[in-house]
């Protein structure tokens, strides 16, 4: 046993590891260290409170180390066995995991207050329930909208925007539904306006979430982290415990940063992804005017011919380099033109990946340096300078129109300036649309060449081609 | 005996109800600690380079999962009163599902940043 207030400080001791764990992020070469800050600090979480209100029977022993070895041995085989393409499902499923556990950590404080110094059952301090619904009603919609976010990117539910008639309408009833339930348990502490709550908010966060389509996930998924923070913080309000406060605050304003920084890369307004329907039906209508126009098509011999005799290549990797698993035999083929004297670096848009920074990942994975790895406004000026832009599964992140033409959906998005290197060289399955449902201007520019095929099976057709 | 996290918090509280003159109320200390955590999250996220933001991600995932320490008090209730044995069976649910997250988050967070190499 130690005293309240020993708890107290080690507590805010693990707070402060927390924010050093982020704090590490900031550079790759400190970053393991402070992921290990982030384990130290949830040891101490756990051990103070362990120490602060020890079980006196050893059936609450049992179930605490039954139930850490339980979840921790689920979570260690996900952890070694996930692919890294498969991260945002992952990410999405451990953000509906935290609002869960917040339903019901809330729930037990409602039904043994006592036990978290809020009241004795039936009078529960009235403070205490408002954090406690705001707690629930944000980790219940956290639970329903990852589920549905992990069901869209793993491919069980169908990318395209679902569409209710009057959703709008049947959102904002609802949002007063939730306000007069919030009050109201206020008020009577009743624990079926508890459940209510809870149900209402787990309808919500999937209706919330049904219309938006894939394009948008890597805005959905930041917002969710963000969310499971706010859920977080409710209940550390309610327990009035630092470590949980402060670590809600911090996962909660870190969700909200990536969403922000998601958005402008999208150039789309929060709102606007929020309210959603992008990406489906109404998008492809700029699509369907084709283009009969000659495009330059080359073979994978010219590409290797092309960038052997290069002196600086920039790679532009996208989402379906990584689908087509093409990641390694880039490498490959980056490895044999640096050892014939060639500079090659990798331009990353925001959005290349399926979440926020997803496409670093996936190189790395590949064994590409992270030195070699640049973000787009550190490398956009450069393509003027390189001979050849090599585009593997991007496309509308490479679109001049958006910096042009003031009528395409994605005007205004900033894009990598691929048009202005020597050579733009852009492996594609064919001639069809990219994500968002527009042409590309740049397959019929004069300095354009397009390598028909498999991302992968191209990547490796030029390595072959490399070797001779 | 049943010392609490809500009571130690309490215990921060009163120092600082006790400093401020009894003018502050345990609710006004959290708050500030929460407003505090929010910029300090603010600055710290955005020093994060973008290529970490997906080990960012899951590491808020992981420590997220400090909400394990609500799920541990709940667990450890004494059986005295009807409602308990529900917040029993609640807290042990939130216990295995925080701990899937913690452990699932920073291993494999640590997976990740291991994959990230210098040149040469």
């Amino acid at each position: 046993m130690i005293s309240a207030d020993i708890a107290a400080l080690l507590y805010l001791v693990a707070g402060v590891l927390f924010i050093m764990a982020l704090r590490g992020l900031s550079n790759p070469r400190s970053a393991q260290q402070g992921n290990r800050f982030g384990m130290i600090g949830m040891g101490i979480a756990i051990l103070t409170t362990l120490a602060l209100a020890a079980p006196s029977d050893w059936v609450s022993w049992v179930l605490i180390i039954g139930g850490i070895g339980l979840g921790g041995g689920i979570g260690a085989y996900m952890a070694r066995t996930v692919k890294m393409t498969d991260m945002p499902q992952l990410v999405a499923a451990f953000h509906s995991l935290v609002g869960l556990a917040a339903v019901f950590v809330a729930a037990a404080a409602l039904y043994a207050p006592e036990a978290f110094g809020i009241g004795i059952p039936g009078d529960i301090h009235a403070q205490a329930l408002v954090e406690m619904s705001i707690g629930v009603a944000i980790g219940a919609f956290t639970f329903t909208g990852s589920i549905i976010a992990f069901a869209k990117l793993n491919g069980n539910m169908s990318g395209k925007p679902i569409i209710l008639p009057a959703r709008h309408a049947i959102h904002i009833v609802l949002g007063v539904a939730m306000l007069v339930l919030v009050w109201a348990f206020t008020v009577s502490a009743d624990p079926w306006l508890f459940w209510a709550i809870t149900v209402l908010a787990l309808v919500l966060g999937g209706l919330m979430i049904i219309p938006i389509g894939g394009a948008d996930m890597p805005v959905v998924v930041s917002m969710l982290n963000s969310y499971s923070g706010w859920a977080a913080a409710g209940i550390g309000f309610t327990l009035g415990n630092t470590a949980l406060i402060i670590t809600g605050a911090l996962v909660g304003s870190s969700g909200a940063i990536l969403s922000y920084i998601m958005c402008k890369a999208m150039n789309r307004s929060f709102i606007s992804v929020i309210l959603g329907g992008f990406g489906g039906d109404s998008a492809s209508s700029a699509a369907a005017a084709e283009d009969d126009r000659p495009v330059k098509q080359g073979a994978a011999e010219d590409a290797a011919f092309l960038m052997k005799n290069a002196g600086k290549v920039i790679i532009v990797p996208g989402y379906g380099m990584a689908v087509a698993q093409a990641q390694h035999a880039l490498r490959e083929m980056a490895d044999l033109l640096k050892k014939e004297g060639v500079t090659v670096k990798y331009a990353i848009h925001p959005v290349a990946g399926r979440m926020p920074g997803h496409m670093n990942v996936l190189l790395a994975e590949a064994n590409v340096p992270y030195d070699e790895v640049f973000e787009l406004e550190d490398i956009n000026s450069e393509f003027a300078q390189s001979d050849v832009a090599f585009v593997i599964g991007a496309n509308d992140v490479t679109n001049p129109s958006a910096k042009t033409d003031k009528t395409s959906p994605i005007y205004g998005m900033p894009v990598l300036n691929v048009e202005d290197a020597g050579t733009v060289l852009f492996i594609k399955r064919g001639m069809a649309a990219g994500y968002a449902g527009v042409q590309n201007e740049l397959f019929y520019r004069d300095n354009t060449m397009m390598l028909f095929g498999d991302a992968k099976k191209m990547t490796e057709d030029i390595v072959k081609a490399l070797g001779h | 005996m049943e010392a609490t996290a809500g009571q130690t918090a309490d215990v921060i509280a009163a120092t600082a109800h006790a400093a401020s003159g009894g003018a502050l109320d345990p609710f006004t200390f959290r708050l500030a600690i929460f407003v505090l955590a929010i910029f300090v999250g603010y600055f710290v996220v955005w020093s994060v380079t973008p290529a970490l933001h997906t080990p960012l991600m899951s590491v808020t995932n992981a420590i997220s999962s400090v909400i394990v320490v609500g799920a541990l008090l709940a667990v450890g209730v004494q059986l005295a009163a009807d409602g308990n044995w529900i917040s029993k069976a609640f807290g042990f649910i939130a216990l295995v599902f925080a701990s899937v997250n913690i452990f699932g988050g920073f291993l494999v967070t640590q997976r990740m940043l291991a994959m990230y190499k210098k040149k040469g």
